[in-house]
């Protein structure tokens, strides 16, 4: 039996971390950093780095993190040119520091889309996000005005299926990933969380057209099928509710365009 | 200070609905004439913001993070309470309200925990139009299961990601009221103030966290739901942002404070690992069903790994102590024994800061008994969880645990209402203290962030609004408002040019230091005097040797930590004089010259009350008020868990 907790080790590293001012250029700085424990969080290294500066006089990183335990969707840094980092299925918050080896130098960037501007060296804009809901990521229900919550039965795989993508939290590592900087994956996601249940069957095709739309003015490029998304996503969406999306894309258009009105406001099936 | 409770006359199950029906109403014609500031955008904020614009309201929400998805009601875990009876196990508003009433220790206002109770249902039917993807049975209906402290079945789930959910139904509703314009939505905006107009809330000033400038709001009333204050220990389970300086704030324009000793400690959290941690992590307490508890019986083998200490030199503490619940004791009394046995130097796991603090919560029994494959069914992601913090396995060595701040039951004095005592100021939330009383049960935080939300605060505000001229707010430019953004301008100045040695995170690890260590799982006299003057020097130090890089006029991280860790100091000394105060032991506030034999004793004769705590200026001690806490349909008894 190998029991790990009685040895703790510690890392000198070197850091190349993006510093930059909003809406001017940036630049990678270089720093020492010596002692990190092996136990300690990604985040806990950066805050020891920005301790080390404060120490020295120097302004610190700013960087995006809240919970620290993996689901807010607030962290955001691309490590080693991975968002997240290197490992699969967690956040930045969630990667510790024994993934990494002593003497290692480790570049820290923000998130890199166009539609995600740097605020201040790591934290970025992403209310594009916000808007791509606001347009349409939603039932409608006011408040007071639902039914019983037992007169909607929702068979448990079409439950379960909401709730595999209905996890997403928001974070943007797809968009950061993809070199179309397209956010299809967490749209896709919030359409195959509402799309699939009864609940959301009356505002379906509307909810797809509007939040499709306001993707593309948000700056968000298409999917090509890279799958890079896949692959960096925090909460392990798959690439399936792309392929979703445009199926109910197209049965959207389709409908508004043999529809009288050329509306799709008569909504679902 | 004026405390009257407004709890409303009648029998408790009639109180609500009479009460309703007395409300005034605002004409829907007239409603688009009244602005409603909310600050936050958890599941109360969210919510109550969402709520007001679909009346009618004109509504501005502000938040500190990048958007309103972010609140840290994202990170509960277990579930929703709500007595609905679907099990058909007997459950009913009147036990839900029981549980709630005897889990807060007698220590809460009867007629809004039984509110609380009957406007569970009704948050179950709204999340579920929402589309919370909450987990169903084969047949299409919802699933419930147990939690801690009830006897029924009615905790409502979506896998460990309830709080995700809930929050992404509120901040979809909130975010369809941002596109139809009903909403104007302030992310990385701070509350740094309060505005008061002849005595009425009429606004605030917040700090833009992006470009440093200080704004003033005004508003017919003003929505407070900024959550709660554990990060008064450093280390909790909060998210990093959480502050008490929006309540705070108030209370300082004269809201009163009420209970801020009584915080809640979490038995099952991943030990501290080390003095770089910033982050206590907390794993779901169903672990303890088929969990171990113990720690060495001698101090010598608490260095060794545990498969190197046999049998019978462990020492399973609870099930000694609490033979009848064992491992599954109370989350107080679990918590305690798991202290006291590190403070003996029995503890496990890496010394920090010269001790062991952890205890093993051993599987090896459960797999022996029900086989790995079962112990990873039922717990399978937790156990991965584990393993990503630590590094360690726990199907092969046992976890360590230890307890952490989880939630706080104290927050800002409301009535019936949830108004606090100044006129227009309205709090919903873990931010005020109306319902959880001295210690708060399971899967009932979410229940009541979205109750005062979505069913309590649009009626009440509504209220007072009907009492408020429409088109008689204040201009932004009225003398009380430039005064305040002058303040406040003025604080920021002062943190950035004292220019000290010292971080802010200093300054914050240090307050934490001394709140955990003497206002936290166990409290006594000596240690809460010396804590009290301890912090009044640690606030002194502050504000000469802290150091404040970065600069106003942009993300300045080190700014925003410092304003919060200011006001968690001034904070962290209320608590600590509250605790002092409070000389019984209830709930989670436990004086261990309180006690019959490890059970916290209470003195209702002397302490059926809640302690609201008034300003009386800076540097100057708060001034201590009550509100009776009156009984009328609940007997008092004295839990056992032996």
């Amino acid at each position: 039996m190998v029991e790990s907790h009685a040895k703790e080790t510690t890392l000198a590293l070197k850091l190349r971390v993006w510093r930059q001012r909003r809406g001017q250029p940036g630049a990678f700085e270089e720093h020492a950093l010596a002692a990190v424990p092996t136990s300690a969080s990604f985040l806990e290294m950066m805050d020891m780095l920005n301790e080390q500066l404060i120490k020295a006089g120097k302004d610190t990183f700013a960087f995006d993190h809240d919970c620290r335990e993996g689901i807010c969707g607030m962290c955001s840094m691309t490590i080693n040119g991975m968002p997240h980092g290197p490992i699969p299925g967690v956040t930045t918050c969630q990667l510790h520091m024994r993934n990494f080896r002593d003497g290692e130098t480790i570049t820290v960037e923000p998130w890199r889309a166009r539609a995600f501007p740097v605020l201040k060296d790591l934290a970025v804009d992403r209310s594009g996000f916000d808007k791509v809901i606001q347009s349409g990521g939603f039932i409608t229900v006011r408040t007071g005005s639902a039914p019983e919550a037992n007169n909607i039965p929702v068979p448990k795989p079409i439950a379960d299926e909401a709730m595999d993508a209905a996890e997403c939290i928001g974070c943007g590592a797809c968009v950061a990933s993809c070199k179309n900087g397209s956010a299809m994956l967490f749209v896709g996601a919030k359409i195959n969380h509402l799309n699939i249940l009864p609940q959301g069957q009356a505002e379906r095709d509307r909810r797809t057209l509007a939040m499709v739309k306001t993707m593309d003015e948000a700056g968000f490029g298409n999917c090509t099928n890279y799958g890079e998304c896949q692959a960096h996503c925090p909460k392990s969406i798959t690439l399936d509710v792309i392929a979703k999306l445009n199926r109910d894309y197209l049965r959207a258009r389709v409908k508004e365009f043999f529809s009288s009105t050329g509306k799709p406001s008569k909504g679902g099936d | 200070m004026n405390l009257d409770s407004k709890t409303p006359a009648g029998p408790l199950a009639d109180k609500w609905n009479n009460h309703k029906a007395k409300l005034r109403l605002v004409n829907p014609a007239n409603r688009r004439k009244y602005h409603v500031i909310v600050v936050g955008s958890g599941l109360a904020g969210s919510a109550a913001a969402a709520s007001f614009a679909e009346m009618g309201y004109e509504v501005s929400c502000f938040c500190y993070q990048d958007s309103p998805r972010r609140a840290h009601s994202i990170a509960a875990q277990g579930g929703i309470n709500a007595a609905k009876n679907y099990q058909n196990d007997g459950d009913s508003v009147r036990r839900l309200f029981q549980d709630t009433i005897k889990g807060g220790d007698y220590r809460a206002r009867e007629a809004n925990v039984y509110r609380l109770a009957q406007v569970s249902t009704s948050i179950i039917d709204q999340c579920v139009a929402q589309g919370v993807p909450f987990a169903r049975e084969y047949g299409g209906l919802l699933a419930n299961r147990s939690f801690g402290g009830a006897q029924v079945s009615r905790t409502f789930y979506a896998r460990g990601q309830t709080g995700q959910q809930l929050l992404i139904g509120a901040y979809s509703a909130l975010s369809r009221q941002i596109g139809l314009g009903t909403v104007k939505m302030y992310t990385r905006h701070e509350m740094l103030d309060l505005v008061l107009v002849d005595g009425k809330a009429k606004g605030i000033v917040t700090r833009d966290l992006v470009t440093g400038a200080v704004e003033s709001w005004s508003s017919d009333v003003v929505v407070v739901c900024t959550g709660g204050y554990g990060n008064v220990f450093y280390l909790s389970t909060n998210a990093q942002g959480c502050n008490v300086t929006a309540t705070f704030r108030a209370h300082r324009r004269g809201a009163g404070f009420a209970n801020p000793c009584y915080t809640q400690i979490h038995p099952t959290c991943i030990p501290v690992h080390g003095e770089d941690q910033s982050k206590l992590t907390l794993m779901s307490e169903s672990l303890r069903n088929d969990g171990r508890v113990w720690v060495p019986k001698n101090k010598v083998d608490c260095a060794k790994p545990a498969s190197e200490v046999p049998e019978e030199a462990r020492d399973y503490f609870l099930e000694r102590k609490y033979p009848s619940y064992g491992n599954l004791a109370p989350r107080d009394i679990a918590s305690r024994a798991a202290k006291e046995v590190c403070d003996e130097g029995r503890g496990v796991g890496q010394l920090v800061d010269g001790k062991r603090l952890g205890v093993y919560l051993d599987f090896s029994a459960a797999i022996k008994r029900l086989g790995e494959a079962e112990v990873r069914a039922r717990y399978g992601n937790l156990f991965d969880m584990y393993e990503n913090i630590t590094g360690e396995n726990a199907y092969k060595q046992p976890m360590r645990i230890f307890p952490a701040v989880h939630y706080t039951m104290g927050g800002l004095w409301v009535d019936y209402n949830l108004q606090s005592n100044i006129p227009g100021l309205f709090v919903g939330g873990e931010a005020n203290f109306s319902d959880h009383g001295a210690n708060r049960l399971g899967a009932s935080a979410l229940m009541q962030g979205l109750a005062d939300g979505y069913f309590v605060l649009p009626y009440t505000v509504t209220d007072y609004l009907a009492g408020e001229k429409s088109g008689s707010r204040p201009s932004n430019d009225a003398p009380e408002f430039k005064a305040v953004v002058k303040d406040v301008n003025d604080r920021v100045a002062k943190l950035l040019s004292i220019n000290g040695t010292k971080s802010p995170r200093y300054y914050h690890k240090a307050l934490g230091k001394i709140t955990w260590e003497k206002c936290g799982m166990a409290r006594d006299k000596a240690g809460l005097e010396g804590a009290i003057r301890d912090l009044q020097a640690l606030r002194e130090d502050f504000w000469k040797n802290v150091k404040v890089v970065g600069s106003g006029d942009a993300l300045a991280p080190e700014l925003e930590r410092a304003g919060r860790v200011a006001d968690f100091l001034d904070f962290g000394i209320m608590m600590c004089l509250d605790a002092l105060t409070r000389e019984e032991s209830c709930g989670g506030h436990f004086r261990t010259e309180f006690q019959d034999a490890g059970e916290a004793k209470r003195d209702d004769a002397q302490y059926a009350h809640a302690a609201v705590w008034e300003w009386t200026g800076e540097g100057q001690l708060p001034a201590r008020h009550v509100e009776p806490l009156v009984y009328e349909e609940t007997q008092l008894s004295t839990r056992s868990y032996k």
